[in-house]
């Protein structure tokens, strides 16, 4: 085969480096390492520590095992209210959400109504769950309600602001095609918004229950209702085999809402 | 039978057009009545205490009565290098979690790891790392490192991790074929088809989903201190345990600026770099 190569070929060109060394690449490179270096130095990050910390996390792990399962009714009572928690606040945030975000979409509204409506939505968004939980304990006192509005208040900050994305991206062809026939705005909403967002909606609210469901095993660090408090009180007490329990316990319910969430989705797809 | 009702015009007209399955709608009765009755039985089961909402909107009078004036004082004191630790912890975490998901991501992409056993591990990992909030990992860190900001770093990184590998791989999933196999024809080794074939086609989505997960550690690593993994959060559980409201505002006030800035950093950086 190689007989076939030119016997007196040229000497080739000197040839263009095909990976020519990108220099401000590598000194974005530098700064980032030098920038690791620097935090970790704050952190006091230093091998004695971590190797120290390897032998905690040994005895923690070991004092975690076997997982304790004697309070069986504590950690049922926990996980309902959590699970009841995330389920009202994801009804009540994705039904409030729904008018907020519709009056932030800027295709549909004129501008003096999506700025304070989108206002309102990085209100919400910009907090932590568990820090709007805090002055809702303040507002409502301990237990469950407060974790509810709490999820409330995150839910509108993102189902609000990606139900006007949503909007703003639909096909105004139907909207003036259904506008022709002399409908009012409502009909409209129904008839012509309605079906082209519907199923993206669902996808978002399902996901907001994944969250709510995650975050309502939160808020009880605060005082807002759910398994978070059991999980806080086993931690100062040391009970480290109970908060195995209910970590396992946690991750199990999160993972049943994912699966279910799944379905969902699959379903109004 | 549906031919015949198809060809005979009488019967056709009449025929009713729907736009799902029976199966589709059976589903989707399901779902709404699983909704209704999920929703009926939390409302009946939850534990609220009416006194408590009966005086709610004194509360929250009192709440702001006691929030102004605003504490300014208390910021160059103590928020003040608790925001600069919160930053430093948002950052190295996520650097942390870009080093760590990197090879995680690798592992799960199935057009890089040809192994299914591999793969699995991989996603178990991510899985894992999603399903555990931030602040449980800051238990599990404070437990194990006592408390303080290398808690809080650890915790941010390996709740990072999750989603940082997942999105990755997706990335890593979607890249073009050409490439790697021009460099496969070469007789490339591995590290250089990752490294000339993958990376360029990766890296704008990999500071695309840095920046994103920044933004999100940014306001994470703000709660972290409320169990006692360092940054703004333990300034705020230090003011409301000795029930300052107003240095309470003050720190809040600190954290929405904060939120507020990374949100236009990542905005800015996203429409002029990537």
């Amino acid at each position: 085969m190689s007989d076939t190569a030119p016997a007196g070929a040229a000497p080739a060109p000197r040839r263009r480096d095909p990976f020519p060394a990108n220099w401000p690449a590598r000194i974005g490179w530098i700064a980032l390492a030098a920038y690791t270096v620097y935090a970790a130095s704050l952190f006091q990050l230093t091998w004695t520590r971590f190797v120290e910390g390897l032998d905690n996390g040994a005895r923690f792990i070991a004092r975690m095992l076997p997982p304790y399962l004697g309070k069986w009714d504590l950690l049922w009572r926990g996980l309902s209210e959590s699970l009841e928690i995330a389920i009202i606040a994801t009804v009540i945030g994705v039904a409030t959400a729904m008018p907020i975000g519709l009056l932030a979409a800027r295709n549909l509204m004129p501008n003096w109504v999506t700025w304070p409506a989108r206002g309102l939505i990085a209100l919400c968004r910009s907090f932590h769950p568990v820090i709007v939980a805090i002055l809702f304990v303040k507002a409502v006192g301990f237990g469950a309600l407060a974790g509810i509005m709490a999820l409330i208040v995150a839910s509108i900050g993102f189902i609000a602001k990606l139900f006007a994305e949503a909007i703003e991206e639909i096909s105004l062809k139907q909207v003036e095609a259904v506008r022709a026939t002399g409908a009012g705005f409502a009909n409209v909403l129904i008839m012509a918004v309605q079906p082209q967002v519907l199923a993206r909606f669902i996808g978002f609210s399902t996901y907001q229950l994944d969250s709510n469901l995650r975050n309502s095993t939160m808020v009880g660090i605060v005082g807002g209702g759910g398994i978070g408090a059991t999980l806080f009180t086993a931690f100062q007490r040391f009970d480290y085999d109970f908060v195995l329990t209910i970590l396992i316990a946690i991750i199990t319910l999160i993972m049943i809402g994912e699966v279910l969430s799944g379905w969902i989705r699959r379903t109004f797809q | 039978m549906t031919a015949d009702a198809i060809h005979s015009p009488g019967t056709a007209i009449r025929r009713e057009w729907q736009r799902f399955t029976p199966r589709q709608r059976l589903m989707r009765y399901a779902f709404y009545l699983l909704a209704v009755a999920a929703l009926v039985q939390s409302l009946r089961s939850i534990d609220i205490i009416p006194e408590f909402l009966e005086d709610a909107p004194a509360q929250v009078v009192d709440l702001f009565a006691r929030m102004w004036p605003i504490d300014w004082a208390y910021y160059p004191k103590t928020v003040h290098a608790a925001l600069i630790e919160t930053i430093h912890i948002a950052t190295l975490g996520t650097i942390l979690a870009l080093a760590l998901a990197t090879p995680v991501g690798l592992m799960a992409a199935v057009n890089i790891t040809p192994w299914p056993a591999l793969r699995l591990l991989a996603k178990f990992i991510l899985v894992s790392s999603r399903s555990v909030n931030s602040l449980v990992w800051a238990l599990l860190f404070v437990a194990v490192f006592g408390p303080g900001a290398l808690a809080g770093t650890l915790a941010i990184a390996f709740r990072s991790v999750g989603f940082v590998g997942k999105l990755l791989a997706e990335a890593l999933e979607e890249a073009h074929k050409g490439p790697i196999e021009a460099l496969t024809a070469t007789g490339a080794p591995w590290s250089s088809i990752v490294l000339k074939g993958y990376w360029p086609q990766v890296q704008p989505s990999f500071w695309s989903i840095a920046l994103f997960r920044w933004d999100i550690n940014i306001r994470e690593s703000a709660v972290l201190g409320l169990v006692g993994a360092g940054g703004i959060g333990t300034a705020l559980d230090d003011a409301l345990n000795l029930l300052y409201w107003d240095q309470v505002a003050l720190t809040l006030l600190t954290i929405f600026a904060v939120v507020i800035a990374a949100e236009i950093i990542v905005t800015v950086i996203r429409s002029r770099v990537l």
